[in-house]
């Protein structure tokens, strides 16, 4: 049975409200904060230390913690939980999310809500496993085949794996979708001081039962003149037949109905993408006259606002735009980032990613460099001064 | 005020624990501050990094961009990190490390004194916080206190005084 969310119990186990922690914990401390009462997993550099944060402390408030056989069950486990009302998570790294993309198609398709942590690490295959990257970017985004969208967030610092950790699960009930958590090696393994919020500042919406009764429930059918239909556990007394292949609104296979599949994978994709500025989440930072601008996300986030402190401090005008919601990507604010700027620098610890992304929403209007770099260390400021100064990767 | 510090060797010699202790006393005290490593994969040895950002402001970079302090507690960690010009500090383990012109320091020796040469790397703490000043040391004794084994306080906390003590003897 899913755990109901009772905030002073939470409180209680997070232990101090103002702590140095580190980034892996932290998420841990956000699932909790964002009413998470069930986690699967299989350990991973360097997001094991998720799994360890989660063991000790989901008991606790009364949730379970498994050690599944791989990341494919982790992941499977996870989904099984949501159906039984639970808010289930798993964390892993590159391989493991690798392993997971089938189970998070699935999880698409039958609009099972739950919450995947990726601490990235150098790749491709097992690679650096000790050494951060931001090289899973796009593979969020398709590594599942066919068509599904895909909210995924970008925390830059250790609060921001609990903030954005406790949100990806309100917003994996809302859209019933899976919600990824994209941070890496260097936020996961780093401490920073924390900040946990008060009894009083936690609420979560509970999923609650449908309203329609048992008889007339229509699992895939969204209620109200939505696009997202109501959840119904299993056990509570409404049937819902779950599965993978094309299906109709009463969740029966429908395969050899072309109207039936564009339906049903229209509205699993505009339940998210027609909802881009609800989702939209960035931090801009702007200068008059400016004519550079920065796009960044993550730790590369943080390498960036060095580099403008100190081109600033030289006299510098610099905008930065810091995407903290990467999917479903932000084109109108990066659009709108892009209006008056030459040049648009976008630097990533991969060797080009995100950075294409920006190029085919701005469209030209202004040019797109890219600052890459792989191997374990994270961009410096002088590297990202340089690229201003300079010019980076033609994009 | 910023103070940015390296500390580097190879693993199993505590240095990371040492910059976790010092960038939670930081924050214990009231500053910012930001605690990142670096290691390989291997269980045993290889190099370690761990590198401490102290505060008043914010930190945006987490990690080291012009060190005010590198330690170095393996040969090839003075090799690779202490022998860029212009750090101010450089301190090597002098049981460790053969390095000309730089502060070398009984850390192992002065470890052993107080009962065990496992607790080198509290030693180093001890000193480092004399050295930084941008901590009390009861502050910093009691985030000590608060990251290692039960039953090991009164060791942690010798050693920790001793660091202290060898930078009173050797400052300047």
């Amino acid at each position: 049975m899913p755990v109901e969310f009772d905030p002073h119990r939470v409180v209680q186990v997070l232990g101090q409200t103002e702590t140095f922690a580190q980034g892996d914990v932290a998420c841990a401390y956000g699932a909790l904060l964002g009413g998470c009462d069930f986690f699967a997993g299989y350990p991973i550099t360097p997001a094991t230390e998720v799994a360890e944060a989660m063991a000790r402390l989901l008991p606790r408030i009364g949730g379970a913690v498994l050690q599944m056989e791989d990341e494919i069950a982790s992941l499977s486990a996870v989904i099984g939980a949501a159906w039984a009302g639970s808010r289930a998570m798993t964390a892993t790294s590159g391989p493991g999310f690798s392993l997971m993309q089938e189970n998070i198609g699935y999880a698409c398709m039958t609009e099972t809500p739950c919450v995947i942590v990726n601490v990235q690490r150098s790749g491709p295959s097992t690679g650096q496993p000790t050494e951060p990257s931001q090289g899973d970017m796009l593979q969020a985004r398709w590594g599942t085949h066919g068509d599904h969208e895909i909210i995924a967030l970008a925390p830059a610092s250790v609060q921001e794996c609990v903030d954005l950790t406790r949100d990806a699960f309100d917003l994996a009930e809302k859209y019933r979708n899976p919600v990824l958590v994209m941070t890496d090696g260097e936020v996961g393994h780093m401490r920073e001081r924390v900040r946990l919020p008060a009894a009083d500042e936690l609420e979560i919406r509970p999923r609650g039962e449908p309203t329609t009764s048992p008889e007339e429930y229509v699992p895939f059918l969204a209620v109200k003149g939505g696009q997202i239909p109501e959840m119904a556990n299993f056990g509570t007394g409404y049937h819902t037949y779950v599965t993978g292949l094309t299906h109709d609104e009463r969740g029966l296979p429908a395969t050899d109905d072309a109207t039936t599949h564009s339906r049903l994978v229209r509205r699993l994709c505009q339940k998210i993408s027609s909802d881009v500025d609800t989702l939209t989440r960035v931090e801009r930072d702007d200068e008059d006259g400016a004519t550079v601008g920065i796009v960044s996300y993550g730790i590369s986030a943080r390498s960036a606002a060095g580099a403008i402190r100190i081109l600033r401090g030289e006299g510098e005008r610099l905008n930065h735009l810091r995407l903290i919601g990467v999917f479903p990507f932000p084109e109108k604010a990066v659009q709108d980032f892009a209006e008056g700027l030459d040049r648009i620098v976008v630097p990533e610890l991969n060797l080009g990613q995100i950075c294409h992304l920006v190029r085919e929403a701005v469209n030209g209007t202004a040019k797109i460099e890219l600052v890459p770099k792989i191997g374990g260390e994270i961009l410096t400021p002088d590297e990202i001064i340089q690229a201003v100064k300079h010019g980076g990767e033609s994009v | 005020m910023k103070k940015e510090i390296r500390i580097v060797g190879f693993g199993g010699q505590g240095i990371i624990l040492a910059g976790v202790i010092l960038g939670e006393a930081a924050t214990r005290a009231g500053h910012w501050a930001v605690q990142t490593q670096s290691y390989g994969p291997e269980s045993r040895g290889g190099g370690a990094r761990s590198e401490v950002v102290i505060s008043s402001d914010p930190i945006d970079y987490p990690r080291v961009r012009r060190a005010d302090v590198v330690v170095a507690l393996s040969q090839e960690g003075y090799e690779k990190y202490g022998r860029e010009p212009g750090i101010p500090t450089v301190v090597v383990d002098s049981d460790l490390v053969e390095a000309e012109t730089v502060q070398s320091l009984p850390f192992t020796k002065t470890a052993e004194e107080v009962g065990h040469k496992i607790v080198s790397n509290i030693v180093m703490v001890g000193y480092l916080g004399a050295l930084l000043d941008v901590v009390p040391h009861e502050l910093l004794e009691e985030t000590v206190l608060a990251n290692i084994p039960e039953g090991t306080e009164e060791l942690n906390a010798r050693a920790l005084a001793a660091g202290r003590v060898l930078y009173e003897n050797h400052a300047g």
